[in-house]
């Protein structure tokens, strides 16, 4: 009787817990997210490479121009599949400071596989003097510093619309449906043809939305796809582990009485 | 279920039961899946102080020779360390090839440390106790045998970067390059 | 007690200059552990194997951290992204963190249930508060570490709580921060202490251990061990018990570090500390959460004391009054099994925890079907140090116990002896 008063009390509180979660959410944020399916959901995820590669063609194209990428290398970008002549003409192509050289000065010279992904901006007073006093986030981490990663960035990019007739827009600022307050200052950065894709996959805004999401989600989590693999693994032999503990566990216990 | 009185094993009359081997079984097996685990869990803290992927693709560098004129020589920093590229002279050449075996303190012809002889590329850190010879500039003492001279306990190292005089034991060291066009090399 | 003699030359060279053989054998080998234990028993050792755990993940992660406001952000980013394996250390580091307080607040629940604070165990519960208060100061230095929004936020609000100290509390601000805000010397100060203080964590649980060792563990029944009757050597029964836990537990852990292991932590982390912008909202680490909640559930001034102060002082001394439980609770009767009304209530005492943990996750405004999130607080504030202040000590002198079994080994015999 007792027992499940103690099982009521327990699942009062497991419940509370998980509501600890949602917690958060019910502090006005946005509008629900609707769920996205992405390559590298669930246990088994993968980082789909094609998807990959075009959306690191939409961040080269339409982002890189405000938002740096500066925790990633141009090395890295083997990992969604480029090869080394590609990912050395993609480094070269852009341009790295360097120096002092022998007289004291700083100097550009072209990109090299080592080095991180150029900067837009010197710093983040020049980003802020090029866009209105706002400041473009670097996106190296971004899917993991918002909630909803991917799902949030997707929605984000698809949710520019004309604002309701009630809203009073500030000025230079933009509606989103989803942003935190509805008024972005980044105007709406995909439109359809934006970018030509290699592959010949249509650019629509929601393809690129996603393909950009993915390669973003990649950039911010490079050890996914390993990190998964290593957890089945992983899991696997604890569970075999442990029921062989537990094997072993009520052998030695039979003994008594 | 074999009713056993005694918590261990047989008694001298009766032969060993299914029951203790099986025992056993499952601890020799549980243990040894358990310390092969663990062991594999301890690798990555081991592994996490080998060279991190950054570190390892700063191990090569490339190096562009062209704007480097006879008798010009230039330093570059491969793995943390100047490695000195020179572009020696036919007279430089000459003298390195000349030098008899027995004379020098580590004996290795001119031939053996160039890939083409008129570039020499070597790590410009003395062998005796690694500090950084004197010699890359024009104006640097380049000591009595025309090539370098470490100032810190008077090393002299001659035009193919050979010790021939001072405490040094070795000659200047050759790092691994590889020549990837007629003007373009790769350190490391 | 037979004094072992072993075999071994080594061994006994060693046994004679140190007698380390002979220490382990008493122990962890023959030490008589009562019969009865149950799986909450589980929890010491797995708090003490996940302290070793953070520790060596730890100490690995140091020797890649910079403790600087200029890289100590990218330094962490350099770990997951370029150091062999440094994601697995992180994420292992980062949600151990978690596990430990889980397990830390069940074990000390474990003890509230079944009175092993009480007689003569008083001074083993002391310590354990103790390395508790010593677990969060770690925890929240290393949570500053990464030098994110919520690091460096987190550590603003909760430094400048410190202000509250009459007189001397600017002063003691000052002197925490290493300057006029949180800034470089207080992150190098917070590496230094969070590089220190796990040893200092390591030094109490050989005390906390030492202590247990004395007077033996409790058990389920709350009744004193009487005889070799009611034990049972530690070697083979818990070693294998435990490993088992161990087990379980990292199948629980493991899956967070590989399939989610951000799921305890704030996305705002990810962003690098900016001094000039306030997150909206500024949350601790959920281990804190009920903590917070007392703090802010105090809005209004006793009397010339500012409700800043009060907070500060129900705050700290909502752990603090955790050490007073032994001398709080009068009742003859250890363990809750035999206690009918302290038993229930110690449940809706769980469920109130859990509640300030929920209404610290959300800002005081927020509200839940009409009910403002700050009364609520309030509320559970209150019933928080009334259980403990008043209900148990009430219920420890009014309650009819039930009657205890005469020894352990009565209990756990199936109506007669074996």
């Amino acid at each position: 009787m007792t027992r499940t008063r103690k099982r009521l009390a327990l699942a009062l509180a497991v419940a509370l817990a998980a509501g600890l979660g949602a917690g958060a959410a019910t502090a006005s944020e946005g509008a629900e997210l609707p769920k996205q399916h992405w390559s590298f959901d669930g246990l088994f995820g993968t980082y789909d490479r094609a998807a990959a590669q075009r959306g690191f063609m939409v961040y080269n194209t339409v982002c890189a121009a405000c938002h740096g990428l500066s925790l990633v290398a141009y090395r890295n970008l083997a990992g969604v599949g480029f090869k080394d002549d590609e990912i050395k003409a993609i480094a070269a192509a852009k341009e790295v400071q360097d120096g002092p050289n022998d007289q004291g000065e700083m100097f550009a010279r072209p990109g090299r596989p080592s080095d991180r992904f150029a900067k837009p901006f010197a710093n983040d007073n020049a980003a802020r003097a090029a866009n209105n006093g706002a400041l473009p986030p670097d996106l190296s981490l971004i899917t993991k510093a918002r909630k909803g990663s991917a799902d949030y960035l997707y929605a984000l990019l698809t949710g520019y619309k004309d604002a309701p007739a009630d809203m009073k827009m500030m000025e230079g600022m933009n509606y989103n449906a989803v942003f935190p307050g509805n008024q972005i200052a980044m105007v709406a950065p995909l439109a359809e043809g934006a970018v030509e894709y290699a592959d010949g996959t249509k650019p629509t805004v929601p393809q690129m939305a996603r393909d950009v999401a993915t390669f973003l989600t990649w950039a911010a989590e490079p050890e996914m796809e390993e990190r998964k693999r290593m957890g089945v693994k992983v899991l696997l032999f604890l569970i075999v582990l442990t029921a062989m503990l537990y094997a072993l566990k009520r052998q030695i216990w039979k003994d008594l009485h | 279920m074999s009713d056993n009185a005694s918590a261990g094993g047989a008694t001298a009359d009766m032969p060993i039961t299914d029951e203790k081997s099986r025992r056993d079984f499952l601890l020799i097996s549980t243990a040894t899946v358990g310390v092969v685990g663990t062991a594999i869990a301890c690798w990555p803290l081991i592994h996490a102080m080998n060279p991190a992927a950054d570190t390892l693709a700063l191990a090569s560098t490339e190096v562009d020779l062209a704007p480097v004129v006879v008798g010009q020589s230039i330093t570059v920093v491969w793995r943390g360390k100047p490695v000195f590229i020179r572009h020696r002279t036919g007279d430089e050449i000459k003298t390195a090839e000349a030098v008899p075996m027995d004379a020098l303190i580590d004996p290795e012809p001119d031939k053996a440390r160039v890939k083409k002889p008129e570039w020499l590329i070597m790590v410009g850190v003395c062998t005796h106790l690694g500090c950084i010879p004197l010699g890359q500039k024009s104006n640097d003492p380049k000591g009595e045998f025309g090539g370098w001279f470490c100032p810190c306990h008077g090393s002299h190292y001659d035009t193919s970067g050979r010790i021939r005089k001072g405490p040094a034991p070795q000659n200047l060291h050759i790092p691994p390059y590889q020549f990837m066009s007629d003007k373009l090399i790769r350190i490391g | 007690m037979a004094a072992k003699s072993y075999s071994n030359p080594i061994v006994k060279w060693i046994e004679y200059r140190l007698p380390i053989f002979s220490f382990l054998d008493h122990e962890l080998n023959e030490y008589p552990t009562p019969k009865n234990l149950n799986y909450w028993w589980n929890f010491g050792s797995l708090a003490g194997i996940v302290l070793v755990i953070m520790i060596a993940t730890g100490i690995v992660l140091a020797m890649s951290y910079t403790p600087h406001v200029d890289y100590a952000f990218e330094s962490v980013e350099r770990i997951m992204r370029d150091v062999n394996y440094g994601w697995l250390l992180r994420y292992i580091h980062m949600n151990g963190g978690s596990m430990f307080f889980i397990i830390v607040y069940i074990h000390l629940f474990r003890g509230m249930y079944y009175g092993s604070y009480k007689a003569p165990r008083e001074l083993l519960w002391i310590i354990g508060v103790v390395i508790l208060l010593a677990m969060m100061a770690t925890a929240f230095m290393g949570y500053v570490l990464p030098w994110g929004q919520m690091s460096f936020w987190a550590a603003t609000v909760i430094t400048n709580l410190f202000s509250a100290v009459p007189l001397i509390g600017e002063s003691i601000v000052t002197w925490l921060w290493g300057g006029f805000s949180v800034d470089n010397p207080t992150l190098n100060r917070f590496f230094s202490l969070h590089y220190l203080l796990p040893f200092v964590i390591f030094a109490l649980v050989f005390v906390h251990l030492w202590a247990l060792h004395v007077h033996k563990s409790n058990n389920p029944t709350g009744v004193d061990i009487m005889g070799p009757q009611d034990t049972i050597p530690f070697h083979p029964y818990y070693t294998i018990k435990d490993m088992f836990g161990l087990g379980v537990f990292m199948i629980v852990f493991m899956f967070f570090v590989f399939f989610a292991p951000n799921f305890f932590g704030e996305p705002d982390n990810y962003i690098k500390a900016d001094p000039l912008v306030t997150p909206t909202h500024i949350v601790p680490e959920w281990y804190f959460l009920p903590y917070y909640a007392i703090l802010r559930a105090i809005t209004f001034n006793i009397w010339f004391i500012p409700a800043k102060l009060i907070g500060v002082v129900a705050m700290f001394g909502s752990i603090l009054i955790l050490l007073l439980l032994p001398w709080l609770d009068r009742s003859k009767v250890r363990s809750a099994t035999f206690r009918p009304v302290y038993k229930q209530v110690f449940w809706v005492f769980v469920v109130d925890c859990f509640i300030l943990g929920w209404v610290g996750a959300n800002t005081p405004d927020a509200e839940f079907h009409g009910l403002k999130m700050l009364w609520i607080g309030q509320a559970a504030t209150f019933y928080y140090f009334f259980h403990i202040i008043i209900l148990i000590p009430l219920i420890s002198v009014l309650e009819t116990p039930k009657p205890l079994p005469d020894s352990i080994s009565q209990a756990v015999t199936p109506g007669g002896a074996s």
